[in-house]
Protein backbone atom coordinates (compact mmCIF):
# COMPACT_ATOMS: atom_id res chain seq x y z
CA UNK A 1 0.00 0.00 0.00
CA UNK A 2 1.42 3.39 -0.94
CA UNK A 3 2.18 6.08 1.61
CA UNK A 4 -0.34 8.38 -0.05
CA UNK A 5 -3.21 5.94 0.40
CA UNK A 6 -2.27 5.35 4.05
CA UNK A 7 -2.18 9.08 4.71
CA UNK A 8 -5.60 9.55 3.10
CA UNK A 9 -7.10 6.78 5.23
CA UNK A 10 -5.57 8.19 8.43
CA UNK A 11 -6.96 11.62 7.51
CA UNK A 12 -10.41 10.10 6.97
CA UNK A 13 -10.17 8.39 10.36
CA UNK A 14 -9.36 11.68 12.11
CA UNK A 15 -12.22 13.44 10.31
CA UNK A 16 -14.64 10.68 11.32
CA UNK A 17 -13.55 10.95 14.96
CA UNK A 18 -13.95 14.75 14.93
CA UNK A 19 -17.42 14.34 13.41
CA UNK A 20 -18.29 11.89 16.19
CA UNK A 21 -17.09 14.35 18.83
CA UNK A 22 -19.08 17.20 17.28
CA UNK A 23 -22.17 15.01 17.20
CA UNK A 24 -21.69 14.10 20.88
CA UNK A 25 -21.02 17.70 21.88
CA UNK A 26 -23.79 19.38 19.89
CA UNK A 27 -26.53 16.83 19.34
CA UNK A 28 -26.18 14.66 22.44
CA UNK A 29 -24.84 16.98 25.12
CA UNK A 30 -26.31 20.24 23.80
CA UNK A 31 -23.56 22.62 24.85
CA UNK A 32 -26.06 25.41 25.31
CA UNK A 33 -28.37 26.49 28.16
CA UNK A 34 -26.09 28.72 30.23
CA UNK A 35 -23.20 26.39 29.52
CA UNK A 36 -22.12 29.01 27.02
CA UNK A 37 -23.00 32.66 27.25
CA UNK A 38 -23.21 35.01 30.19
CA UNK A 39 -25.26 34.30 33.28
CA UNK A 40 -26.09 36.15 36.46
CA UNK A 41 -26.74 34.90 39.98
CA UNK A 42 -29.83 35.08 42.22
CA UNK A 43 -30.34 33.57 45.67
CA UNK A 44 -33.43 32.09 47.29
CA UNK A 45 -34.03 30.72 50.81
CA UNK A 46 -36.29 27.76 51.36
CA UNK A 47 -37.51 25.87 54.42
CA UNK A 48 -37.04 22.53 52.71
CA UNK A 49 -35.53 21.82 49.31
CA UNK A 50 -36.76 18.21 49.08
CA UNK A 51 -34.90 16.47 46.26
CA UNK A 52 -33.53 19.56 44.51
CA UNK A 53 -29.98 19.02 43.27
CA UNK A 54 -27.12 21.07 41.89
CA UNK A 55 -27.67 21.49 38.11
CA UNK A 56 -31.44 21.10 38.45
CA UNK A 57 -33.18 23.29 35.85
CA UNK A 58 -34.85 26.62 36.58
CA UNK A 59 -37.97 27.09 34.48
CA UNK A 60 -40.33 29.94 33.68
CA UNK A 61 -43.54 28.57 32.22
CA UNK A 62 -41.73 25.35 31.36
CA UNK A 63 -38.83 27.04 29.54
CA UNK A 64 -35.38 26.37 31.00
CA UNK A 65 -33.66 29.70 31.74
CA UNK A 66 -30.90 28.54 34.06
CA UNK A 67 -29.61 25.97 36.48
CA UNK A 68 -29.04 25.58 40.21
CA UNK A 69 -25.38 26.47 40.80
CA UNK A 70 -25.04 25.38 44.43
CA UNK A 71 -27.06 24.56 47.54
CA UNK A 72 -25.79 25.62 50.96
CA UNK A 73 -27.09 25.87 54.48
CA UNK A 74 -27.40 29.33 56.06
CA UNK A 75 -25.26 29.05 59.20
CA UNK A 76 -27.38 31.56 61.18
CA UNK A 77 -30.93 30.28 60.61
CA UNK A 78 -30.06 26.79 59.32
CA UNK A 79 -32.25 27.15 56.26
CA UNK A 80 -31.15 26.01 52.79
CA UNK A 81 -29.93 28.73 50.43
CA UNK A 82 -30.08 27.97 46.70
CA UNK A 83 -27.78 29.82 44.31
CA UNK A 84 -29.32 30.12 40.87
CA UNK A 85 -27.45 30.85 37.65
CA UNK A 86 -29.79 32.44 35.12
CA UNK A 87 -29.06 33.30 31.51
CA UNK A 88 -28.19 36.99 31.01
CA UNK A 89 -30.89 37.13 28.31
CA UNK A 90 -33.56 36.95 31.03
CA UNK A 91 -32.32 39.62 33.43
CA UNK A 92 -35.50 41.65 34.05
CA UNK A 93 -37.28 39.83 36.84
CA UNK A 94 -38.93 42.20 39.36
CA UNK A 95 -38.38 41.65 43.07
CA UNK A 96 -42.02 40.57 43.43
CA UNK A 97 -41.22 37.36 41.55
CA UNK A 98 -41.72 34.10 43.39
CA UNK A 99 -39.88 30.80 43.13
CA UNK A 100 -41.20 27.36 44.01
CA UNK A 101 -39.74 23.86 44.05
CA UNK A 102 -41.87 21.75 41.73
CA UNK A 103 -41.79 18.17 40.50
CA UNK A 104 -42.04 17.20 36.86
CA UNK A 105 -44.61 14.41 36.84
CA UNK A 106 -45.43 12.27 39.83
CA UNK A 107 -42.02 10.62 40.12
CA UNK A 108 -39.92 12.98 38.03
CA UNK A 109 -36.99 15.08 39.10
CA UNK A 110 -37.49 18.35 40.97
CA UNK A 111 -36.90 21.76 39.42
CA UNK A 112 -37.28 25.42 40.35
CA UNK A 113 -40.34 27.15 38.92
CA UNK A 114 -39.84 30.91 38.70
CA UNK A 115 -43.00 33.04 38.50
CA UNK A 116 -42.38 36.62 37.33
CA UNK A 117 -44.14 39.21 39.51
CA UNK A 118 -45.86 42.55 38.80
CA UNK A 119 -44.07 45.82 38.19
CA UNK A 120 -44.99 49.33 39.42
CA UNK A 121 -43.00 52.41 40.49
CA UNK A 122 -41.92 51.04 43.88
CA UNK A 123 -40.84 47.62 42.61
CA UNK A 124 -37.20 47.18 41.69
CA UNK A 125 -35.66 44.80 39.20
CA UNK A 126 -33.56 41.96 40.62
CA UNK A 127 -29.87 42.47 39.94
CA UNK A 128 -26.91 40.10 40.10
CA UNK A 129 -26.54 38.71 43.64
CA UNK A 130 -30.03 39.67 44.89
CA UNK A 131 -32.35 37.31 46.75
CA UNK A 132 -35.89 36.33 45.86
CA UNK A 133 -38.01 36.72 49.02
CA UNK A 134 -41.19 34.90 48.03
CA UNK A 135 -40.36 31.19 48.02
CA UNK A 136 -42.39 28.03 48.35
CA UNK A 137 -40.68 24.87 49.56
CA UNK A 138 -40.80 21.41 48.09
CA UNK A 139 -43.80 19.25 48.84
CA UNK A 140 -42.54 16.23 50.73
CA UNK A 141 -44.83 13.32 49.98
CA UNK A 142 -44.26 11.64 53.34
CA UNK A 143 -45.39 14.78 55.22
CA UNK A 144 -48.54 14.97 53.09
CA UNK A 145 -49.37 11.36 53.85
CA UNK A 146 -48.67 11.99 57.53
CA UNK A 147 -51.04 14.98 57.57
CA UNK A 148 -53.69 13.00 55.73
CA UNK A 149 -53.55 10.14 58.22
CA UNK A 150 -53.55 12.61 61.15
CA UNK A 151 -56.65 14.40 59.80
CA UNK A 152 -58.50 11.15 59.29
CA UNK A 153 -57.94 10.33 62.96
CA UNK A 154 -60.03 13.36 63.98
CA UNK B 1 11.27 -26.02 53.77
CA UNK B 2 9.77 -22.77 54.93
CA UNK B 3 12.82 -20.84 53.80
CA UNK B 4 12.31 -22.20 50.26
CA UNK B 5 8.69 -20.97 50.29
CA UNK B 6 9.86 -17.62 51.59
CA UNK B 7 12.53 -17.47 48.92
CA UNK B 8 9.97 -18.21 46.18
CA UNK B 9 7.70 -15.47 47.46
CA UNK B 10 10.59 -13.05 47.59
CA UNK B 11 11.73 -13.92 44.08
CA UNK B 12 8.20 -13.49 42.68
CA UNK B 13 7.94 -10.07 44.33
CA UNK B 14 11.33 -8.94 43.07
CA UNK B 15 10.53 -10.20 39.55
CA UNK B 16 7.23 -8.31 39.53
CA UNK B 17 8.79 -5.08 40.70
CA UNK B 18 11.71 -5.50 38.29
CA UNK B 19 9.11 -5.91 35.50
CA UNK B 20 7.51 -2.59 36.51
CA UNK B 21 10.95 -1.01 36.53
CA UNK B 22 11.88 -2.35 33.07
CA UNK B 23 8.57 -1.13 31.62
CA UNK B 24 9.19 2.30 33.12
CA UNK B 25 12.72 2.45 31.73
CA UNK B 26 11.43 1.35 28.32
CA UNK B 27 8.79 4.08 28.21
CA UNK B 28 11.22 6.69 29.52
CA UNK B 29 13.76 5.79 26.87
CA UNK B 30 11.12 5.90 24.16
CA UNK B 31 9.43 9.17 25.06
CA UNK B 32 11.95 11.40 26.81
CA UNK B 33 14.40 13.19 24.59
CA UNK B 34 14.53 15.66 21.74
CA UNK B 35 11.70 14.82 19.32
CA UNK B 36 12.60 14.54 15.64
CA UNK B 37 9.37 15.37 13.80
CA UNK B 38 10.84 14.96 10.32
CA UNK B 39 11.72 11.31 10.97
CA UNK B 40 9.02 10.53 13.49
CA UNK B 41 5.97 11.80 11.65
CA UNK B 42 5.89 9.27 8.75
CA UNK B 43 6.38 6.44 11.28
CA UNK B 44 3.51 7.81 13.36
CA UNK B 45 1.20 8.00 10.32
CA UNK B 46 2.01 4.40 9.43
CA UNK B 47 1.20 3.26 12.97
CA UNK B 48 -1.99 5.36 13.11
CA UNK B 49 -3.09 3.43 10.05
CA UNK B 50 -2.19 0.02 11.50
CA UNK B 51 -3.51 0.69 15.01
CA UNK B 52 -6.33 3.18 14.43
CA UNK B 53 -7.80 2.80 10.95
CA UNK B 54 -7.65 -0.99 10.86
CA UNK B 55 -9.44 -1.16 14.26
CA UNK B 56 -12.25 1.01 12.92
CA UNK B 57 -14.38 -1.79 11.50
CA UNK B 58 -14.61 -3.83 14.71
CA UNK B 59 -15.31 -0.62 16.68
CA UNK B 60 -18.09 0.48 14.31
CA UNK B 61 -19.80 -2.93 14.27
CA UNK B 62 -19.59 -3.50 18.04
CA UNK B 63 -20.68 0.07 18.78
CA UNK B 64 -23.73 -0.30 16.58
CA UNK B 65 -24.76 -3.61 18.13
CA UNK B 66 -24.11 -2.55 21.73
CA UNK B 67 -26.23 0.56 21.20
CA UNK B 68 -29.00 -1.55 19.68
CA UNK B 69 -28.93 -4.07 22.54
CA UNK B 70 -28.92 -1.28 25.14
CA UNK B 71 -32.01 0.27 23.57
CA UNK B 72 -33.78 -3.08 23.37
CA UNK B 73 -33.01 -4.06 26.98
CA UNK B 74 -33.55 -0.58 28.37
CA UNK B 75 -36.93 -0.33 26.67
CA UNK B 76 -38.13 -3.55 28.34
CA UNK B 77 -37.56 -2.12 31.81
CA UNK B 78 -38.43 1.53 31.10
CA UNK B 79 -41.77 0.65 29.47
CA UNK B 80 -42.83 -1.04 32.73
CA UNK B 81 -42.64 2.39 34.39
CA UNK B 82 -44.07 4.23 31.41
CA UNK B 83 -40.77 6.07 31.09
CA UNK B 84 -39.91 5.26 27.45
CA UNK B 85 -38.93 8.92 27.04
CA UNK B 86 -35.85 8.28 29.15
CA UNK B 87 -34.46 5.75 26.67
CA UNK B 88 -32.24 8.41 25.07
CA UNK B 89 -30.48 9.40 28.32
CA UNK B 90 -30.13 5.74 29.31
CA UNK B 91 -28.37 4.81 26.06
CA UNK B 92 -26.29 8.00 25.87
CA UNK B 93 -25.09 8.02 29.49
CA UNK B 94 -24.24 4.31 29.59
CA UNK B 95 -22.24 4.66 26.38
CA UNK B 96 -20.54 7.96 27.19
CA UNK B 97 -19.57 7.15 30.75
CA UNK B 98 -18.86 3.43 30.71
CA UNK B 99 -19.33 1.29 27.66
CA UNK B 100 -17.66 3.60 25.14
CA UNK B 101 -14.28 3.87 26.88
CA UNK B 102 -14.26 0.40 28.45
CA UNK B 103 -15.45 -1.75 25.55
CA UNK B 104 -13.22 0.20 23.17
CA UNK B 105 -10.26 -0.49 25.45
CA UNK B 106 -11.08 -4.21 25.66
CA UNK B 107 -11.54 -4.50 21.88
CA UNK B 108 -8.41 -2.44 21.35
CA UNK B 109 -6.40 -4.74 23.65
CA UNK B 110 -7.61 -7.73 21.66
CA UNK B 111 -7.31 -6.24 18.19
CA UNK B 112 -4.27 -3.93 18.33
CA UNK B 113 -2.55 -4.75 21.65
CA UNK B 114 -2.01 -8.44 20.90
CA UNK B 115 -0.74 -7.62 17.40
CA UNK B 116 1.75 -5.11 18.81
CA UNK B 117 3.07 -7.61 21.36
CA UNK B 118 3.49 -10.31 18.75
CA UNK B 119 5.17 -7.92 16.31
CA UNK B 120 7.68 -6.56 18.79
CA UNK B 121 8.24 -10.00 20.34
CA UNK B 122 9.06 -11.44 16.93
CA UNK B 123 11.37 -8.50 16.20
CA UNK B 124 13.19 -9.36 19.40
CA UNK B 125 13.26 -13.11 18.64
CA UNK B 126 14.68 -12.54 15.16
CA UNK B 127 17.20 -10.07 16.63
CA UNK B 128 15.98 -7.15 14.55
CA UNK B 129 16.09 -4.95 17.65
CA UNK B 130 19.74 -5.92 18.31
CA UNK B 131 20.45 -5.29 14.62
CA UNK B 132 19.07 -1.76 14.92
CA UNK B 133 21.27 -1.10 17.92
CA UNK B 134 24.27 -2.32 15.90
CA UNK B 135 23.39 0.28 13.24
CA UNK B 136 23.18 2.98 15.94
CA UNK B 137 19.40 3.27 15.55
CA UNK B 138 17.67 3.42 18.91
CA UNK B 139 14.91 0.78 18.72
CA UNK B 140 13.04 2.48 21.57
CA UNK B 141 12.76 5.71 19.59
CA UNK B 142 12.13 4.05 16.24
CA UNK B 143 9.84 1.13 17.20
CA UNK B 144 8.28 1.85 20.60
CA UNK B 145 7.66 5.62 20.50
CA UNK B 146 5.56 5.84 17.28
CA UNK B 147 3.43 2.86 18.34
CA UNK B 148 2.86 4.40 21.78
CA UNK B 149 1.77 7.77 20.42
CA UNK B 150 -0.37 6.19 17.71
CA UNK B 151 -2.22 4.15 20.36
CA UNK B 152 -2.68 7.10 22.70
CA UNK B 153 -4.01 9.27 19.86
CA UNK B 154 -6.24 6.74 18.18
CA UNK B 155 -7.99 5.15 21.17
CA UNK B 156 -9.92 8.22 22.41
CA UNK B 157 -10.93 8.83 18.80
CA UNK B 158 -12.10 5.23 18.46
CA UNK B 159 -14.06 5.56 21.72
CA UNK B 160 -15.78 8.70 20.39
CA UNK B 161 -16.71 6.91 17.17
CA UNK B 162 -17.93 3.91 19.18
CA UNK B 163 -20.16 6.09 21.36
CA UNK B 164 -21.61 8.08 18.47
CA UNK B 165 -22.39 4.94 16.48
CA UNK B 166 -23.88 3.31 19.59
CA UNK B 167 -26.25 6.24 20.13
CA UNK B 168 -27.31 6.04 16.49
CA UNK B 169 -27.84 2.28 16.93
CA UNK B 170 -30.02 2.98 19.97
CA UNK B 171 -31.99 5.46 17.86
CA UNK B 172 -32.41 2.81 15.16
CA UNK B 173 -33.94 0.30 17.58
CA UNK B 174 -35.68 2.67 20.02
CA UNK B 175 -37.26 5.04 17.52
CA UNK B 176 -37.56 3.15 14.25
CA UNK B 177 -38.47 -0.22 15.67
CA UNK B 178 -39.97 0.19 19.16
CA UNK B 179 -41.72 3.47 18.43
CA UNK B 180 -40.22 5.88 20.97
CA UNK B 181 -40.73 9.45 19.77
CA UNK B 182 -37.65 10.70 17.93
CA UNK B 183 -37.95 14.22 19.38
CA UNK B 184 -38.14 12.99 22.96
CA UNK B 185 -35.22 10.59 22.36
CA UNK B 186 -32.94 13.50 21.44
CA UNK B 187 -34.35 16.19 23.72
CA UNK B 188 -34.35 14.06 26.88
CA UNK B 189 -30.77 13.13 25.99
CA UNK B 190 -29.79 16.79 25.63
CA UNK B 191 -31.45 17.65 28.93
CA UNK B 192 -29.54 14.96 30.83
CA UNK B 193 -26.11 14.82 29.18
CA UNK B 194 -23.54 17.41 30.16
CA UNK B 195 -20.62 18.24 27.87
CA UNK B 196 -17.98 18.43 30.62
CA UNK B 197 -19.39 15.98 33.15
CA UNK B 198 -20.13 13.21 30.68
CA UNK B 199 -18.45 13.70 27.28
CA UNK B 200 -15.13 15.13 28.44
CA UNK B 201 -14.85 12.71 31.38
CA UNK B 202 -15.45 9.82 28.98
CA UNK B 203 -12.64 11.07 26.75
CA UNK B 204 -10.30 11.42 29.76
CA UNK B 205 -11.17 7.87 30.78
CA UNK B 206 -10.34 6.50 27.38
CA UNK B 207 -7.03 8.41 27.31
CA UNK B 208 -6.04 6.73 30.59
CA UNK B 209 -7.09 3.35 29.20
CA UNK B 210 -5.11 4.03 26.03
CA UNK B 211 -1.91 4.61 28.01
CA UNK B 212 -2.54 1.46 30.08
CA UNK B 213 -3.31 -0.85 27.15
CA UNK B 214 -0.56 0.37 24.84
CA UNK B 215 2.04 0.45 27.59
CA UNK B 216 1.27 -3.12 28.67
CA UNK B 217 1.26 -4.34 25.06
CA UNK B 218 4.60 -2.72 24.23
CA UNK B 219 6.23 -3.84 27.47
CA UNK B 220 5.08 -7.45 27.13
CA UNK B 221 6.42 -7.56 23.57
CA UNK B 222 9.70 -5.86 24.41
CA UNK B 223 10.17 -8.06 27.47
CA UNK B 224 9.08 -11.35 25.86
CA UNK B 225 11.20 -14.47 26.06
CA UNK B 226 12.56 -14.62 22.47
CA UNK B 227 11.14 -18.03 21.57
CA UNK B 228 7.91 -18.98 19.80
CA UNK B 229 6.46 -20.14 23.11
CA UNK B 230 7.55 -16.94 24.86
CA UNK B 231 5.87 -14.78 22.21
CA UNK B 232 2.62 -16.72 22.41
CA UNK B 233 2.62 -16.38 26.20
CA UNK B 234 3.41 -12.66 26.00
CA UNK B 235 0.49 -12.14 23.58
CA UNK B 236 -1.91 -13.92 25.92
CA UNK B 237 -0.59 -11.96 28.89
CA UNK B 238 -1.11 -8.69 27.05
CA UNK B 239 -4.81 -9.34 26.50
CA UNK B 240 -5.42 -10.70 30.01
CA UNK B 241 -3.38 -8.11 31.94
CA UNK B 242 -4.56 -5.16 29.86
CA UNK B 243 -8.23 -6.15 30.18
CA UNK B 244 -8.05 -6.67 33.93
CA UNK B 245 -6.10 -3.46 34.51
CA UNK B 246 -8.58 -1.49 32.41
CA UNK B 247 -11.52 -2.86 34.40
CA UNK B 248 -9.77 -2.11 37.70
CA UNK B 249 -8.87 1.42 36.68
CA UNK B 250 -12.38 1.93 35.35
CA UNK B 251 -13.74 1.42 38.84
CA UNK B 252 -11.25 3.87 40.34
CA UNK B 253 -11.88 6.51 37.67
CA UNK B 254 -15.66 6.11 37.94
CA UNK B 255 -15.48 6.50 41.71
CA UNK B 256 -13.37 9.65 41.30
CA UNK B 257 -15.45 11.20 38.50
CA UNK B 258 -19.04 10.24 39.20
CA UNK B 259 -19.09 8.86 42.74
CA UNK B 260 -19.77 11.26 45.55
Amino acid sequence: MTTRKIEILVGAFIVLAIAAFLMLALKVANAGVTGSGQSYVLYAKFDNIGGLKVRSPIKVGGVVIGRVASIDLDTVYYTPVVKMEINEKYSNFPETSSVAILTSGLLGEQYLGLQPGFIDETVEILANGDSIQDTRSAIVLEELIGQFLFNRGN
Amino acid sequence: MITTKLQNLGRATIDTIAGFGRSGVMLFGALVGKPDFRKGFPLLIKQLYVIGVLSLLIILVSGLFIGMVLALQGYTVLSKFGAEGMLGPLVALSLLRELGPVVTALLFAGRAGSALTAEIGLMKATEQLSGMEMMAVDPLRRIIAPRFWAGVISMPLLALVFTAVGILGGHLIGVDWLGVDSGSYWSAMQANVDLYQDVVNGVIKSMVFAVIVIWIALHKGYDAVPTSEGISRATTQTVVTASLTVLGFDFILTALMFGG
